[in-house]
């Protein structure tokens, strides 16, 4: 086997599969996540009792579960009850799932750092709650969010990999069966390392451009 | 400035004088209450307002000057009182309170201009979300509210790029922006050094003498002595004496009014 032709011909083509299913995980779940995030913290801070305290539990059992066991019971529990999705549709949901809690952890505290003089003076000017909370909070929070969130965008892009646990073959699974069938583990792995390790780096360049775009003056970055 | 009401000039004199309807009121006040814990700081409070009037509520710190502004719009909830805005009552008002703080503005101590929008963002959002103004003249009108203070050349500028005597006349622009009828000041200037207070005193007077009805919490009795139709003196949560300020500041019926007063001696002797 030439080493040349094994990387042109057999890894590349491999890992480019992969990598395309591993965006395809990253770019559903982050959205959501994100969005779910938001929708939690609000939850916990904004809402009533109950659905504050909804709130809190889910983030309890969300950080207290293994993602691993997440993505099991998605997969492989939900069917007994009715429920059956793909491997890829179980990664997705569980990765939103995950992804939004820790997310949601990260502005509230942001949130919790918005003055409040802020919201006084919104609510001054007639403003509702929703509204305080969607022009004077959240656009606040969120900025102070990113370095957070970038996090956990970043530990996303890495947790994507358990996918393969559930069968779908993203970047660490096409590197694993190259690597189990030529016997080449090194030479794989490093090659998969090299590519995560792009991504996280060019995900860091993406939100440090994002974090100047958005930057204000007088508020953090 | 501010002409864009026509209002019955100052100079006639509106002090207490001639009894008037209750529809003369713009604003009533009665009874208010408000405990902090076990803590009074407002201990029954009733006032009236005229239309155009400036009152200027003076005392030692802590007498609850500042609450008393905020039970006005509701932000801080009383557990007992009413306040009317002429016949609508403010209290109590459950959604409709949206509408009235559109025409109770507020202006405060440490300006709370909104951290991430310009100055001229900060003065058009709430008459694009509150007001639902169409884009177009929410910016016509923010900007004509940022000349009126003198501050349209910094129309772009974060808060954090102005002085606080800048940061202050964007504020009051952008409680002006919202037509209010009344305006209510919570120590506009303390946060200020002595010049940024002069510039935003300036911009008080002339809305005063534009006709605007300004309830004012303050401790610059030259502003007092000047501007304020009325004077209120406050401590411990009550109203000690009101009137207009030739009598409240040089000649009080308390002995407490004239102690308090008596501190500023050197900034009211001088009328201007």
């Amino acid at each position: 086997m030439e080493p040349a032709g094994f990387i042109t011909d057999i890894l590349i083509p491999a890992l480019s599969q992969g990598l395309v299913v591993t965006l395809q995980l990253i770019v559903l779940s982050a959205p959501f996540g994100l969005l779910l995030g938001i929708g939690i913290s609000l939850g916990r801070q904004y809402g009533g009792k109950n659905l504050s305290n909804i709130c809190k539990l889910y983030v309890i059992f969300i950080k207290g579960c293994p993602l691993l066991l997440l993505l099991f019971i998605l997969y492989f529990g939900l069917p007994s009850v009715g429920i059956t999705l793909t491997a890829f549709a179980a990664s997705v949901i569980g990765f939103i799932l995950c992804n939004a809690a820790y997310n949601s952890e990260y502005i509230r505290g942001a949130i919790l750092s918005v003055k409040d003089g802020q919201t006084i003076a919104a609510q001054a000017l007639g403003m509702t709650k929703w509204q305080v909370i969607r022009e004077v909070v959240l656009p606040q929070a969120l900025r102070r969010a990113i370095p957070g969130l970038s996090n956990e965008f970043i530990y996303l892009i890495k947790y994507s990999s358990l996918a393969y646990m559930l069968t779908v073959i993203e970047l660490s699974g096409a590197g694993k069966l190259v690597a189990t069938k030529y016997f080449a583990y090194n030479e794989v792995f490093i090659a998969v390392g090299i590519v995560y390790l792009a991504l996280v780096t060019f995900t860091t360049v993406a939100v440090h451009y994002l974090e100047k775009r958005v930057a204000v003056p007088g508020m953090i970055h | 400035m501010w002409s864009k009401k026509e209002l019955p000039s100052r100079a006639s004199g509106q002090g207490q004088d001639s009894p008037m309807k209750d529809d003369a009121f713009v604003l009533r006040v009665e009874d208010i209450h408000k405990k902090f814990g076990t803590n009074e700081v407002l201990k029954g409070v009733s006032f009236n307002v005229r239309k155009g009037e400036t009152i200027v509520f003076i005392g030692p710190s802590g007498t609850g000057k500042s609450t008393l502004l905020r039970c006005i719009n509701q932000l801080t909830i009383p557990e007992k009182g009413r306040v009317w805005l002429h016949d609508d009552e403010v209290t109590n008002s459950g959604p409709k309170i949206s509408y009235f703080r559109q025409k109770i503005g507020m202006v405060f101590q440490n300006f709370y201009l909104f951290d991430h929008l310009t100055a001229v963002r900060n003065v058009e959002i709430a008459l694009l979300k509150v007001k639902k103004m169409d884009p177009e003249s929410a910016r016509r009108q923010a900007l004509y509210e940022l000349e009126q203070v003198g501050m349209k050349g910094w129309a772009d500028h974060y808060p954090a790029e102005l002085s606080g005597g800048q940061a202050q006349r964007v504020s009051i622009a952008r409680a002006l922006a919202m037509d209010p009828e009344v305006i209510l000041f919570d120590e506009p200037t303390s946060a200020l050094d002595p010049e940024l207070t002069r510039e935003v005193l300036e911009v008080m007077k002339k809305l005063a003498k534009s006709g605007m009805t300004m309830l004012v919490v303050s401790h610059e009795m030259g502003f007092a002595a000047s501007v304020a139709n009325q004077i209120i003196f406050m401590e411990n949560g009550n109203i000690v004496e009101q009137g207009p300020p030739d009598a409240l500041l040089y000649d009080p019926a308390y002995v407490r009014t004239r102690k308090f007063v008596g501190q500023f001696a050197d900034l009211t002797q001088r009328k201007d």
